[in-house]
């Protein structure tokens, strides 16, 4: 195998510079399958930096990996919902068919079973990303046949055969993803002509457009809602003699699916709403950081790019401003829920482990490369150009108060119509339960795992910052669902993607996992309830970033909102039941030398 | 009122605690006015005839007759305390924790090579205790009511927390007293 | 330069910009509990340890920048309840065999587990399996007493400031790797000061144990934190 050339043409394609590290190992992954020791070492001495500076990041990833991974790599997602709509037999069926177990490759290297955290397919699960092609509403069927196509050495993208709605069949997506877009709305998911914004900003100063957005009250889709227009000006007032705009296309909260739509339908919304962002705080420069699960999008979008350059919305003399440049350039994630932390995502797109920054500085005084950078989700970018093109007056017009404006939506779980809904703040559960069709649920996660699980009695309260704020994620969660299997699910999910970086999540989510696991088995007491809120709120106090700081909440929330089931559940009778299990502990030791329990050791 | 009653035990440990308890000196003299011993390898007690104040437990639970001593012990004492590393947290035959208990055995009595080539067999007396996949600390096992660290707990601890423990008031520990090695 | 006004438990303190809450505090003779930091390298704020609450809101003393009219909240009991929480996750996260390390009583964990009188963790020890990487030159690295501070992560280099150790993997299997290579260039007093600054016994010299018996070492006699305000006035 000419492996030395390859690493070669690698390192030269990418200039050997250092911060196209991720990209130069994404590389290398996808040609050999793995990223060999020879190759760490052949890649660090290119860059002049140590091994284990290129080993941290290639171990950092989940699309990058330290042994084979398979010529074809199937990485099955392994959230909650996909759980919900039959996870279990697709996974059982791709070990059967390929003869390999989930977290090993075949013995010939051909075939590679991983499971993956959310990638952003809920409403049309089970779904898996194989060698980049995307699987959705995988059946038994499905995977016989895919494991066919892979044992005859075919393309995998030629197994998509029926492509989705919308661009999703453009010969640059070619996807089976369907949008499932049950709700249009007038900010986001409306036509758009694209120049609408741009060319209206340009006539503005720049301080007139912040303000502009000020004026709207936009505040940031992630879920924390900052105040979009006090970031720019942040932005804007430190001195530097470059300024980035960066975009977070990394939407990794479990149940999340809407940034997906809007990059396949509507990017030139988005990256209209770049170069006004661009414009207010002098950059010339924007990023798009694309989580790797959504990579199939990529030529989709550099099309999109290349189309907006041409028509001068982008690029140079942009908007129709003369002297005005700005340029977007997409960099690609590999595999990190953390990455969606806008300081973990800003050392990812510098080529480093995704690990979050100390704060302050914040990115708007010291972002990408340490240039002044405002770090916005897509959503909160397709807002603000549709508040250059409509006003300020008329976005306040939508939402409440508080929360001017609309939401995007990714609604999954037990609901008859998942998909995306573009729907004005102040909605209540009970109303967006009715529209979904999932009138009987006695749960809905809002905001995903890190956000809150709202109970039926609780239905009446409203989506919207001063109520339940969310990056968008719910998931419908029906009456014949046990809570304490969603709740397992997403501390799986936090410990899986914890930096490991402070102490208190890296260790803590594990101990509190372990706890829960206790009281689930029937082992607990009152004092393990106790304990577990305790617990929680020192993982929720004392972690450095905002995954360590969410991660208790399935179980905070839950205890709160279903405490009669934890009640339930515990032994009422005693503060003290041990775990232990003399039977287990000796089953090793009986099995080496014979020996058996006697009635003796038995209480 | 009569005596405290106060019973020991060693499970995985190595005696040093024992020993500590001694190291108290001749105040053994006035713990031996204080109290009386039951149970305990000191006087050589074998079996419990009567409910004990105090149950000290030296060692970790490594094989299944630990896990027995340990549960009889929690049954006859009223208050059961750990006494030493082992006990609290398995020590140094929890070395052998992160080790499956099949390569342990395999390790000390067929490939190691002081074996002696004819002796070559790992011991399964049915008499035998059996070994656990793991050293539990006892608080894993059965309810612990109080911890004594150390390696071995200094004589002053056990001194102190005895009479602490006996005169039923709250034990004072100084900075020189709760200490690990 | 300009004085920043400040307080750290209602103690009237002065700080100078640029300054951590940890220095400032630290300058004014006020101790706040810390594992991670070490005088001198980049603060990484991966113990927590140090966390403070300033105006409600926890933060890492060591990474925020201390402020004008900041009331530092440093010694409650909840916050102490809290650290002391994280010093046990840090215990039973690994294997710690305090009687047979050779850091015992210098250690830095262990001297933060006996200013708080950890008799036993609250959590379940995991007994991880872990490893010795013997092959690191003067180096060896214990990794089941590794604590993740980063602190060799963030000194230790060589000449031309290649790292030498550096994080691996991620979530509760990341790890601390060490490029065996580098290692075995360090110099003697290199791999001394590596070990030294090691607040574990995790990355130990070779060749030299149990200089100072038991009972003799750093924090046998005196808690951590002991020698901060000694010498201000």
């Amino acid at each position: 195998m000419p492996k030395q050339g390859i690493i070669k043409t690698i390192l030269a394609r990418h200039k050997k510079d250092k911060s196209r590290l991720i990209e130069i190992v994404r590389d290398v992954q996808s040609a050999l399958g793995w990223v060999p020791p020879a190759a760490v070492a052949e890649i660090a001495e290119a860059l002049n930096v140590s091994k284990v500076d290129v080993e941290g990041v290639a171990t950092f990833y989940h699309f990058f990996s330290g042994a084979p991974a398979g010529r074809y790599a199937v990485y099955l997602n392994d959230n909650f919902v996909a759980g919900m709509k039959g996870r279990a037999e697709i996974a059982a069926a791709f070990e059967k068919e390929a003869k390999c177990r989930f977290g090993e490759t075949t013995a010939d290297g051909l075939i590679g079973l991983h499971a993956t955290s959310c990638i952003g397919m809920n409403d049309q699960e089970p779904s898996a990303i194989i060698n980049g092609v995307v699987f959705t509403k995988l059946t038994k069927a499905k995977v016989k046949q895919i494991v066919a196509a892979m044992k005859a050495g075919r393309d995998m993208a030629r197994l998509v055969t029926t492509c989705g709605d919308g661009a999703n069949q453009s010969k640059l997506v070619r996807a089976m993803v369907t949008n499932n877009i049950r709700k249009k709305g007038p900010v986001i998911l409306a036509p758009f002509k694209p120049g609408e914004a741009i060319r209206r900003a340009v006539t503005w100063t720049p301080e007139d457009v912040i303000a502009e957005i000020k004026r709207s009250n936009l505040l940031g889709r992630g879920g924390a809602g900052f105040p979009t227009g006090l970031k720019w000006d942040f932005c804007v007032q430190s001195q530097a003699d470059r300024h980035y705009v960066v975009c977070n296309a990394d939407e990794g909260e479990p149940g999340t699916f809407k940034d997906r739509v809007i990059l396949t339908e509507q990017a030139h919304l988005l990256f209209e709403g770049m170069a006004v962002a661009g414009y207010a705080v002098g950059a010339k420069e924007g990023i798009l950081y694309l989580r790797a699960e959504y990579a199939y999008l990529k030529n989709h979008l550099e099309h999109v790019l290349e189309a907006l350059r041409k028509k001068a919305i982008i690029g140079r003399n942009a908007g129709g401003k003369k002297g005005f440049i700005f340029d977007i350039e997409i960099k690609m994630g590999a595999g990190a829920y953390i990455c969606g932390e806008e300081s973990a995502l800003l050392e990812s797109a510098e080529g480093k482990r995704g690990e979050p920054r100390d704060r302050p500085p914040f990115p708007v005084t010291y972002g990408y490369l340490g240039y002044p950078t405002t770090v916005n989700n897509i959503e909160t970018l397709c807002a603000a150009a549709r508040i250059l093109a409509k006003g300020a007056g008329w976005f306040k017009t939508l939402g409440t108060a508080k929360s001017a404006g609309t939401k995007l939506l990714s609604v999954s779980g037990d609901c008859r119509k998942p998909g995306v809904y573009e729907v004005e703040f102040g909605l209540s559960l009970q109303k967006l339960l009715e529209m979904v069709g999932g009138r009987d649920a006695q749960a809905v996660q809002v905001g995903g795992p890190s956000g809150t699980c709202v109970s039926r009695g609780q239905f009446e309260r409203r989506i919207g910052f001063e109520d339940l704020p969310t990056g968008g994620s719910i998931i419908v969660i029906g009456p014949h669902r046990d809570m304490f299997d969603v709740v397992h699910n997403f501390m799986d999910f936090f410990i899986e993607e914890s930096c490991g970086w402070c102490a208190p999540c890296r260790v803590g989510n594990s101990l509190l996992k372990r706890k829960l696991e206790k009281i689930m088995s029937g082992k607990g007491t009152i004092r393990d309830l106790s304990d577990l809120e305790s617990w929680g709120r020192i993982i929720k106090t004392m972690s450095r970033c905002g995954l360590g700081q969410t991660s208790p909440n399935p179980i905070l929330t839950t205890l709160q909102n279903f405490r009669h089931l934890y009640e339930s559940k515990v032994r009422h009778d005693t503060d003290f039941v041990t775990e232990f299990d003399l039977k287990a502990a000796v089953h090793a030791a009986s099995g080496v030398t014979g020996q058996k329990l006697t009635e003796a050791h038995h209480e | 009122m009569s005596k405290p009653i106060i019973a020991t035990a060693s499970l995985a440990g190595c005696f040093g605690c024992h020993m500590s308890v001694l190291d108290i000196d001749d105040r053994i003299l006035t713990l031996i006015d204080l109290v009386e011993f039951h149970k305990s390898p000191i006087d050589d007690i074998k079996t419990f005839s009567k409910i004990c104040d105090v149950g000290l437990i030296e060692g970790g639970c490594c094989n299944s007759e630990n896990v027995e001593t340990l549960r009889e012990f929690r049954k006859n004492c009223k208050v059961l305390v750990s006494v030493g590393e082992c006990a609290i947290m398995g020590g140094l035959p929890a070395m052998r924790n992160g080790i499956p208990v099949k390569d342990c055995l395999e390790e000390a009595y067929l490939h190691c090579p002081t074996v002696d080539p004819a002796d070559r067999m790992i011991p399964n007396d049915p008499e035998l205790p059996i070994i656990l996949d793991k050293v539990y600390p006892c608080h894993e096992v059965v309810k612990i009511d109080a911890f004594l660290p150390g390696c071995p707990p200094s004589a002053e601890l056990i001194w102190k927390a005895l009479v602490a423990l006996v005169e039923g008031k709250p034990l004072d520990l100084t900075y020189d007293l709760v200490k690990f090695d | 330069m300009s004085k920043i006004k400040f307080t750290v438990d209602g103690k009237a303190c002065i700080g100078t910009p640029g300054q951590t809450i940890m220095e400032a505090a630290l300058a004014n003779g006020v101790y706040i509990p810390a594992l991670c930091r070490y005088e001198g390298l980049k603060p990484a704020g991966s113990c927590r340890i140090c966390t403070v609450r300033v105006g409600g809101r926890p933060m890492a003393a060591c990474t925020q920048p201390v402020s004008e009219g900041m009331a530092v909240e440093n010694m409650s009991q909840e916050l102490e309840d809290m650290r002391k929480a994280l010093v046990e996750m840090l215990f039973v996260e690994g294997n710690h065999m305090c009687p047979t390390c050779e850091k015992s009583g210098n250690c830095e964990l262990q001297a933060l587990a006996y200013r708080y009188q950890m008799l036993v963790p609250r959590f379940p020890y995991q007994f991880p399996a872990r490893s010795v990487e013997p092959t690191g030159g003067r180096l060896l690295f214990e990794y089941n007493r590794c604590i993740q501070c980063l602190r060799c992560v963030r000194s230790v280099k060589t000449k031309d400031g290649k790292a030498v150790f550096g994080p691996l993997g991620r979530s509760e299997k990341k790890k601390i790797g060490m490029d065996k290579e580098l290692a075995s260039k360090l110099s003697d007093k290199d791999a001394r000061e590596a070990m030294d600054r090691c607040p574990v016994g995790a990355l130990l010299k070779k060749e030299v144990g149990f200089v100072i018996p038991i009972g003799k070492r750093k924090f046998d006699k005196t808690p951590i934190g002991s020698d901060v305000g000694k010498t201000a006035s």
